[in-house]
């Protein structure tokens, strides 16, 4: 019965995919790429920052479009299942923060390394693991990319080392992983990413001295979302230059919820690093609209005006998606039409509860 | 030369060897090789063996180790493959675990474990529980090795012995070596293991010479992580020990056997996975028990060994109960009386055996 309703429906989302969008581009004229402005980044130690423009292809524009309504709808998902206590323990959401996951991706290699801390399911996704696998990890199946051993906080995936659990921790192993890229000689970098709340702690100070030393490859990012918990950035750093506290290590701060910015950055870091000047340092400003874990409202700590004007004038996907439209490289409906492809994928499976 | 003045010693006999044409061989000197030259010989067969092998900590590349365990060894490998850190345990640690995570297979020495508590995170949850949690996918390559437990006069905050900490922890596997075979055979077998090891030295022992049997001067040379081995055979008591007082239950071995009491010491060699089986089967022919250990006694190595043989077939076998010999449960003091009496001394493992024996 169960496998006649999967097949069935298996139909329909194909019927309902494939005949519309081919219909809607053959109608229109779309712009191959358009050049884009994008927001000058502050420097430390650095007489020149990445471009401030950038051109984005349509075929790039697509993509990127995709994947971050993918990872939204999946943090939102997860939300559901949470909520109907599918999913157990600890579930850190990076809604609001695609522009992140994706933009990093975006000026890396495949064979380059990334590796962050708990708030992860974004970065699973865009390191190359399925949404399915995604979600039958949260929800303990065997299916899951850790066997239903790990959990939200412990996805691990090719040069991806996770999903990490202790605040801090994952920046010595970064470091290490550069190490690694270097000892083998490959051209290779690590990008070793960190919280606002977590730049205070003394390991990554470690780290940042013997990346310096040893010139390691290593691009430090410090994705400030403005709260390490319910603490915000003012009540908890005496210096909010994040791009400034590995002091030796030149460094930049980026526009985290503009995709283009963020890929442009990575892409200026990663040629700093991989030309063995050493580590540089990169700070994304973003913003998550979930509280910081399922279990956190997030409204004690930070008033609901603030989230509702992070969201109505700078949520990532909307600023692409406006960027897009306005230049020509795609349409309202075609972009519509990805959203509803997204949320209609089979990728969501029915999860019973398993307890 | 030798010939000649052979004839002019004892002209009989070396005529009769002139005649027959016999070849003198003398003895060959037994090989003897100190613990600290048998982990070099580990670690530097092994860095030559396998390029991604690596050492890294404080002092072990100029300094030649600061206990001289690495001397050499950044002279003939070089800066990248022996690489001295600054004073950050949690950093380099992290570092180190990274860098097995990416594939490499490096040696963090951690100047004694005492400092190891500053990383302690990093060992646990960033390599011990990593293969598990991410369900098989990433192993973590690394050893952790350094001198552990108690030393002379160096005092509370550099005696601790970390065997029960690590050796509590699934996902790590953790030896203690006691002689230079063992030295040598265990670090090898650390280096080659996928898994995270913990190699609990002992700088007391560093120093100490013992013959080295000749397949232990092969680059092959392996002592499988998890089997204990007997010492000294024995028919009335089993005394369990690991690292540095497996010496002293020798010791005490020797002294009761001009008594008539025959005891078998174990050397456990690994802390985990325990080899319970080799104490249960000399328990079950013995049918008395001691452990000995360094630490201290609360959630001890002997606590372990007390309550396994509870749990096991070897029980119904005791005729009186195990007791442990251990450290004083105080932190180290200073003055060497105190040291003195705060370490098991071989007095105190005669004194457990005949207590337990009853006599």
């Amino acid at each position: 019965m169960r496998k006649m309703l999967a097949a069935v429906s298996r139909v329909l989302s194909g019927v309902a995919q494939k005949p519309a969008s081919r219909v809607l581009v053959a109608s229109r004229n779309f712009a191959n790429d358009a050049t884009f402005e994008i927001k000058k980044c502050d420097l430390h130690r650095l007489e020149e920052g990445p471009p401030v423009t950038t051109v984005l292809t349509r075929e790039d524009g697509l993509k990127y479009y995709r994947m971050m309504q993918t990872v939204r709808r999946m943090e939102l998902k997860a939300d559901q299942l949470y909520k109907q206590k599918i999913i157990r323990g600890f579930c850190h959401l990076c809604d609001g923060q695609e522009a992140c996951c994706v933009g990093l991706e975006a000026g890396i290699n495949p064979t380059d390394h990334l590796i962050t801390a708990y708030r992860a399911h974004g970065f699973t996704f865009t390191r190359g693991l399925s949404v399915r696998e995604i979600l039958a990890e949260l929800t303990g199946r065997r299916g899951g990319c850790a066997k239903g051993k790990g959990g939200s906080m412990h996805m691990y995936a090719k040069n991806f080392y996770g999903g990490n659990g202790i605040v801090g921790a994952q920046v010595p192993l970064g470091a290490g992983i550069a190490l690694a890229c270097k000892y083998n000689g490959k051209d290779e970098v690590c990008l070793t990413l960190y919280g606002d709340g977590a730049a205070n702690q003394g390991q990554i100070f470690e780290a940042y001295n013997m990346a310096a030393l040893w010139k390691l490859p290593c691009i430090f990012i410090c994705e400030n979302n403005r709260y390490g918990m319910g603490t915000s950035v003012e009540r908890a750093a005496a210096s909010t230059d994040y791009y400034k506290r590995g002091d030796f290590i030149p460094g930049l701060r980026v526009d985290g919820m503009d995709i283009l910015c963020v890929r442009e950055a990575t892409r200026f870091a990663a040629a700093y690093c991989r030309s063995g000047k050493g580590p540089i340092l990169m700070e994304l400003q973003t913003y998550r609209y979930h509280g910081h874990s399922m279990s956190d409202p997030g409204v004690s700590y930070r008033t609901r005006e603030e989230i509702q004007e992070v969201r109505s004038k700078s949520d990532p996907i909307m600023l692409l998606k406006d960027r897009m439209v306005n230049s020509n490289l795609a349409s309202v409906e075609e972009l519509k039409e990805i959203d509803v492809e997204v949320r209609g994928a089979n990728q969501w499976i029915k999860f019973k509860s398993i307890s | 030369m030798a010939a000649v003045s052979g004839l002019m010693r004892r002209p009989l006999e070396q005529v009769s060897g002139l005649l027959r044409r016999r070849f003198h061989r003398t003895a060959p000197a037994a090989l003897q090789v100190t613990v600290r030259e048998a982990i070099n010989q580990g670690m530097d067969e092994e860095l030559e063996r396998d390029e991604k092998v690596f050492l890294l900590g404080e002092e072990v590349a100029q300094y030649d180790g600061a206990y001289k365990v690495s001397r050499g060894l950044w002279k003939k490998y070089g800066d990248k493959r022996i690489i001295d850190t600054p004073i950050s345990e949690m950093g380099f640690a992290g570092i180190a675990v990274g860098a097995a995570m990416a594939g490499l297979r490096p040696i963090c020495e951690f100047m004694t474990f005492n400092f190891s508590m500053q990383a302690i995170d990093q060992v646990i949850n960033s390599a011990a529980k990593t293969y598990y949690m991410s369900g098989g996918f990433q192993s973590v390559p690394i050893v952790f090795r350094g001198p552990n437990g108690a030393s002379a006069g160096v005092a509370a905050q550099h005696s601790q012995c970390f065997a029960a900490w690590y050796g509590h922890c699934p996902g790590l596997k953790v030896v203690s070596p006691w002689n230079s075979e063992d030295a040598k055979g265990l670090i090898k077998s650390a280096i080659r293991d996928n898994n995270p090891v913990v190699v609990l030295e002992n700088e007391l022992m560093y120093g100490v010479p013992f013959e080295f049997p000749s397949e232990a001067q092969s680059k092959d040379f392996l002592i499988p992580i998890g089997k204990a081995k007997i010492e000294r055979q024995g028919t009335h008591i089993t005394v369990v020990s690991h690292s540095r007082p497996v010496g002293h239950c020798l010791e005490a071995a020797t002294v009761l056997s001009k008594e008539g009491i025959e005891c078998e010491v174990i050397n456990m060699r690994t802390i985990r996975p325990m080899d319970i089986e080799t104490i249960e089967a000399s328990v079950m022919k013995t049918n008395h028990l001691i452990t000995v250990e360094g630490g201290w006694p609360q959630f001890g190595v002997g606590a372990e060994i007390c309550a396994r043989i509870m749990e096991g077939p070897a029980f119904n076998f005791l005729d009186a109960p195990a007791v442990r010999v251990t450290g004083a449960d105080v932190p180290m003091p200073y003055a060497k009386i105190l040291e003195d009496n705060s370490v098991p001394q071989v007095k105190d493992i005669i004194f457990a055996i005949k207590k337990t024996l009853n006599i």
